[in-house]
C-alpha cells in the first residue's frame, strides 16, 4: 500500500510527471499576488480566506461532477440552471411537506435531469452539448414557471445549518460538504473500477468498448453523477441564502468548466483530476475574491476575470502540445 | 477440397463456427460460414478486404451477433453475443484498431476492464505494474509499465495490445494483422512467442494481409470471398499463388500481371542536398527523375514517412536543400509544397486524405476549387465535369460522383485521393503506403495507375512496407534505416541473373533479395 500511493498517479510516466504540478504552481502564484498586493485590504484575514472557501463550495462540488464528465469524453452545461431549480424544488418541497421531503425532492431534481441528459445523450444519440444545452434552457424555464419568478424563503433552522450556515467549531459545514464531495469523488475516480472506466471511455471510447466497458451506462452514469451534484450545490445556495431562487447557479457552468480545465482536466476527454479541480475551483474564488478587494467594479471584474481564465486555460492547454 | 489434416481428430476443437451469416440491411457480410479452429493451431483466416474476415472476428469477440448460425467453444455453446460473453468464454482479441485508451499508463491498459485490486476493493496500480513488469520480462519486451500508451511507438502498442490479450488468461487468441506496425526483431519475438502460446494449447486464429507471415507462422488457412468460405486446409497443401488464387477468385489481378515498363528518364524533376528533418530523416541525398518511380523501403521507424512530411514541409527542415526542376524551393507549408508541383497522398487516407461524409466529387475538387469557380461561386457544372473525368480517367467504381467517399472500397477511395491531387497537376507526387489496406485486386490497379503517371513524365516517390508492392512498382529501390538512406539499388538488379518461367516465383526471389538488403541495413544501425 505504501508503494501505491507513490505510483497510482493517473498520468504515472515521468516525463509527464512535472506537467501535473501546473494547476498548483498557477494557484500558488495568483494567491501569492493577491496575499502581496492586498496586504493591507484584509486577503489574508482568516474570515476572508474562510469566506472564499464558502463562496466556493458550490462551484468545488460543481466541478467534481464536472471532472466525471469531462473525463467521459462529454460534456454538461445544463448544471447552473440544475442548481437553481433544485434551490427552488427544495424550498417549495419543504413548505409543503417538510424538509425531508423538501431534500429528498431536490436530489430527485438532479437524478431525473441527469437521467433525461443521459438517455437523450447515449440511447437517442444527440451530443451531450447539445442535450444539456436544451436542458438548460428547459431546467431554467421550469424553475421560473413553478413560482412565477418568486424567490420562496426556507425557514428551517435544521436545513440552513446543514446546507449552509453551519459550522462544526470553526470549519463551516460548506466547507464539509466540499471536503466530503472532493474525497470520495477523488478516490472513486482514482482507485476504483467505476473511475477507471470513466477514464477509459474518454480516452479511448472505441478501445474502452473493445476491451468490455459498456460506454452508454458510464455516461449515463456520469451525466446522473454531475446533475445530482448540481442539484446538492443547488440545495447549498438555498441554504446559505435561506430561500430558493430560480437565479441561484445562473453562469456557474462557465466558472465550473474553468475550474476543471484550469485544475488540469482535459476538455477532450481520458484525464480528470478531482483534487485539480478543487485547486481550479478554488482559483477561482481566490480570483473573484480578490478583483472585489481591488475595488473593481462589477463590470471590470467580470473583464478581468475572463482574461485571467483565458491566460490560465491557455497556459494549462499549451503543456498538452 | 476437404479438409485433410491427420491430426485434427486428436485435437479438441477450441472454437467452431457453424452455418454462421450475418448481414446489415441487405448486405450479405458473412454468409453460412463455417469455421474450426483447434487448441494448439496457428490458424490463418485469408481474405480480401471485405471478404469478411473483420465480420467473423467481430463475431468471434461478441461485437456483432450473427443473424444465423451457431458459435461453439470447446464444446459449450456461446449464446450471448456480447464482448463480455466472448471474454468469459476465453476468446482475446488484438485489434486492428488499436484497442488501447491513449492517456492511460500501459499497465492501466494491460489490466483494463480486469484490475487488480487491494483489500479493500480499490485498484491497486502499484501490483498491476509490477505484474506486467513480469510479463514484458518473460516475452522479452522492453516497455516501462508506467509510461503512458499515448507517449508509446505504434510498435510499443501493438505489443502492448498483445501483451493484454495473453494477461487474460486467453485460449483463443485472435490477432488481426498483428505485424504492421512492428519491425523485423519485433515480429520474430511475436512468433517466438506465438509458438509458445500454441504448444501450450492456445488456438490462434490469425489474419494478415501478408503472405510470407501467414506461410511461415500458420499451421492451418480458411479463405474467405465475398462473404463465402472457399476452402479450409494446411498449409503444406496450400502454395501462395494458390492461395492468391483462393483470395481472388478467377478474376487473377495479383502483382505479377502488372507490367513492369523501364522508365525512360527525364530531367531530374526532384533533387535533395543533405536534407535533414528535426530527428529524421538525416542528411539525405537523393534525385528522382521525369517518368520515374523510386521505392523508398525500411522498417517502421527508418524515416521514410518522416522523409515525406520534410518534403511537403509538414515538418520543418533542419539543414540541406531542396531542388525542384533545379530551381532551389523553400518548403515551409503543405500550400508551398503544392505550389511547388508537390503531391502527398499520405498514409492514413481515411483522416488526412478525405472527408468521408462527403462525395467523391468534393473530395476530387477540393484541390482545386479556385479553378472550378467563378469568382467565389463554386461551378456546379465545371465541378461535375472535373469529377466525372477522374472517375473515368482512374477507373474509380462509384455508383456515382455524389456517392459519399465512405461507400467506397480502399482501392477506389485511395483512387479519389490521388484524383484530388492529379487535378492540381503536380510534377512529382509522394505516395505513403498506397496501397495500405486495400484488397489484391485494387493494388495492382493503383500500381499500374502509378506507372501511368510515371508515364505521363511525372516524378515518383513510393513509400511502402510491402516489398512486393515496391518491386512491381519502383524503377529504384532506396532502403532507409536510422533516418538515413542505407542503399540504393536498381529494381533490375534484384532479378533472378537465370529467371524461371513462374512470374510469381520471380517476384518472391526479388523479394527475397530486397528482404535480406532491409534486414543488413537494419542490422548495421
Amino acid at each position: 500500500m505504501s508503494n501505491a500511493t507513490v505510483t497510482a498517479t493517473p498520468s504515472a510516466s515521468s516525463f509527464a510527471n512535472w506537467r501535473q504540478y501546473i494547476p498548483y504552481l498557477g494557484f500558488v502564484l495568483i494567491f501569492v499576488f493577491f496575499s502581496a498586493t492586498l496586504f493591507n485590504k484584509g486577503f489574508l484575514d482568516p474570515n476572508n480566506l474562510l469566506n472564499i472557501l464558502r463562496q466556493t463550495a458550490m462551484i468545488s462540488i460543481m466541478t467534481v461532477g464536472m471532472t466525471y464528465v469531462l473525463a467521459a469524453g462529454e460534456i454538461d452545461l445544463s448544471i447552473g440552471m440544475v442548481a437553481g431549480l433544485a434551490s427552488l424544488v427544495v424550498a417549495v418541497g419543504m413548505d409543503w411537506y417538510g424538509p425531508i421531503v423538501g431534500v429528498l425532492a431536490g436530489v430527485a431534481v438532479g437524478c431525473i435531469v441527469g437521467l433525461i441528459n443521459g438517455v437523450l445523450t447515449t440511447r437517442v444519440g444527440i451530443p451531450s452539448f447539445l442535450t444539456t444545452l436544451a436542458m438548460m434552457g428547459i431546467a431554467r424555464g421550469t424553475a421560473m414557471w413553478m413560482t412565477q419568478t418568486k424567490s420562496v424563503p426556507i425557514l428551517d433552522d435544521a436545513y440552513i445549518w446543514t446546507f449552509g450556515g453551519g459550522s462544526l467549531g470553526p470549519v463551516p459545514v460548506l466547507v464539509i460538504w466540499t471536503i466530503a464531495v472532493a474525497v470520495v469523488g477523488h478516490v472513486v475516480l482514482r482507485r476504483t473500477i467505476f473511475g477507471r472506466r470513466v477514464l477509459a471511455t474518454g480516452g479511448s471510447e472505441t478501445a474502452a468498448r473493445y476491451s468490455g466497458v459498456d460506454t452508454r451506462a458510464i455516461k449515463m452514469r456520469v451525466l446522473i453523477i454531475s446533475s445530482v451534484l448540481a442539484a446538492l450545490a443547488g440545495m447549498l445556495y438555498a441554504g446559505r441564502l435561506h430561500s430558493g431562487r430560480f437565479q441561484l447557479g445562473e453562469g456557474d457552468e462557465l466558472s465550473v468548466i474553468a475550474a476543471a480545465v484550469l485544475g488540469g482536466t482535459s476538455l477532450f476527454g481520458g484525464t480528470g483530476s478531482v483534487v485539480g479541480s478543487i485547486v481550479g475551483s478554488l482559483m477561482i474564488g481566490v480570483i473573484n475574491n480578490g478583483l472585489l478587494l481591488m475595488g473593481l467594479e462589477y463590470s471590470q471584474q467580470l473583464i478581468a476575470r475572463g482574461a485571467i481564465i483565458i491566460v490560465a486555460v491557455a497556459i494549462s492547454q499549451s503543456r498538452k502540445q | 477440397m476437404q479438409t485433410t489434416n491427420a491430426e485434427a481428430p486428436q485435437r479438441p476443437i477450441a472454437v467452431r463456427l457453424t452455418g454462421v451469416s450475418k448481414h446489415f440491411g441487405g448486405v450479405r457480410a458473412l454468409d453460412d460460414v463455417n469455421l474450426e479452429v483447434f487448441g494448439g493451431e496457428i490458424h490463418a483466416l485469408l481474405g480480401e478486404n471485405g471478404a469478411g474476415k473483420s465480420t467473423i472476428l467481430k463475431v468471434l469477440n461478441g461485437v456483432y451477433a450473427p443473424t444465423a448460425g451457431t458459435i461453439e467453444v470447446n464444446g459449450a455453446p456461446l449464446n450471448e453475443h456480447t464482448p463480455d460473453a466472448a471474454k468469459r468464454a476465453g476468446i482475446g482479441m488484438i485489434f486492428q484498431e488499436m484497442s488501447l485508451v491513449p492517456t492511460l499508463s500501459v499497465a492501466q491498459n494491460i489490466f483494463l476492464n480486469n484490475e487488480m485490486k487491494d483489500s479493500l476493493g480499490l485498484i491497486d496500480d502499484a501490483s498491476a505494474a509490477k505484474r506486467a513488469r513480469t510479463l514484458f520480462a518473460t516475452l522479452g519486451v522492453d516497455i516501462d509499465p508506467l509510461a503512458l500508451v499515448g507517449d508509446l511507438s505504434a510498435g510499443q502498442r501493438q505489443l502492448t495490445e498483445i501483451v493484454k490479450a495473453i494477461s487474460r488468461n486467453v485460449k483463443i487468441l485472435i490477432l488481426d494483422e498483428p505485424t504492421t506496425a512492428l519491425s523485423g526483431g519485433e515480429v520474430e519475438k511475436l512468433f517466438t512467442f506465438l509458438r509458445r502460446l500454441k504448444s501450450e494449447g492456445v488456438a490462434i486464429l490469425y489474419v494478415s494481409h501478408r503472405m510470407d507471415e501467414i506461410i511461415r507462422i500458420a499451421d492451418r488457412a480458411t479463405i474467405l470471398r465475398d462473404g463465402h468460405h472457399v476452402i479450409t486446409a494446411p498449409m503444406s497443401a496450400l502454395t501462395l499463388d494458390k492461395i492468391i488464387e483462393y483470395i481472388v477468385g478467377r478474376r487473377s489481378r495479383g502483382f505479377s500481371d502488372v507490367a513492369r515498363i523501364n522508365a525512360i528518364r527525364g530531367a531530374p524533376l526532384l533533387e535533395l542536398r543533405g536534407v535533414s528533418g528535426p530527428r529524421r530523416p538525416r542528411s539525405i541525398d537523393l534525385t528522382v527523375y521525369a517518368g520515374e518511380v523510386v521505392g523508398i523501403a525500411g522498417l517502421l521507424g527508418s524515416g521514410r514517412s518522416a522523409l515525406a512530411r520534410v518534403l511537403f514541409g509538414i515538418d520543418p527542415k533542419i539543414s540541406g536543400e531542396i531542388l525542384i526542376k533545379g530551381a532551389p524551393v523553400e518548403i515551409a507549408n503543405p500550400r508551398d509544397a503544392i505550389a511547388h508541383g508537390l503531391a502527398l497522398v499520405p498514409e492514413d487516407r481515411l483522416r488526412q486524405g478525405l472527408v468521408l461524409e462527403h462525395s467523391v466529387e468534393v473530395n476530387s475538387s477540393i484541390s482545386i476549387l479556385e479553378r472550378l469557380s467563378n469568382w467565389i461561386f463554386v461551378s456546379p457544372a465545371r465541378a461535375e465535369a472535373a469529377a466525372d473525368r477522374q472517375i473515368e480517367a482512374l477507373r474509380i467504381k462509384t455508383s456515382s460522383r455524389d456517392a459519399p467517399a465512405r461507400t467506397l472500397s480502399g482501392g477506389n477511395q485511395q483512387k479519389v485521393v490521388i484524383a484530388k491531387w492529379l487535378n492540381t497537376e503536380p510534377d512529382v507526387f509522394i505516395l505513403d503506403e498506397p496501397t495500405g489496406g486495400v484488397d489484391i485486386g485494387s493494388k495492382a490497379e493503383i500500381i499500374t495507375l502509378v506507372r501511368d503517371l510515371a508515364a505521363r513524365g511525372k516524378a515518383i516517390l513510393v513509400i511502402s512496407s510491402e516489398l512486393s508492392e515496391l518491386l512491381t512498382v519502383a524503377d529504384r529501390i532506396i532502403v532507409m534505416a536510422d533516418g538515413r538512406i542505407a542503399s540504393e539499388t536498381a529494381r533490375s538488379e534484384f532479378d533472378d541473373p537465370v529467371p524461371g518461367d513462374d512470374v510469381g516465383e520471380q517476384l518472391q526471389y526479388a523479394e527475397r533479395q530486397l528482404s535480406t538488403l532491409l534486414q543488413k541495413a537494419h542490422t548495421h544501425v
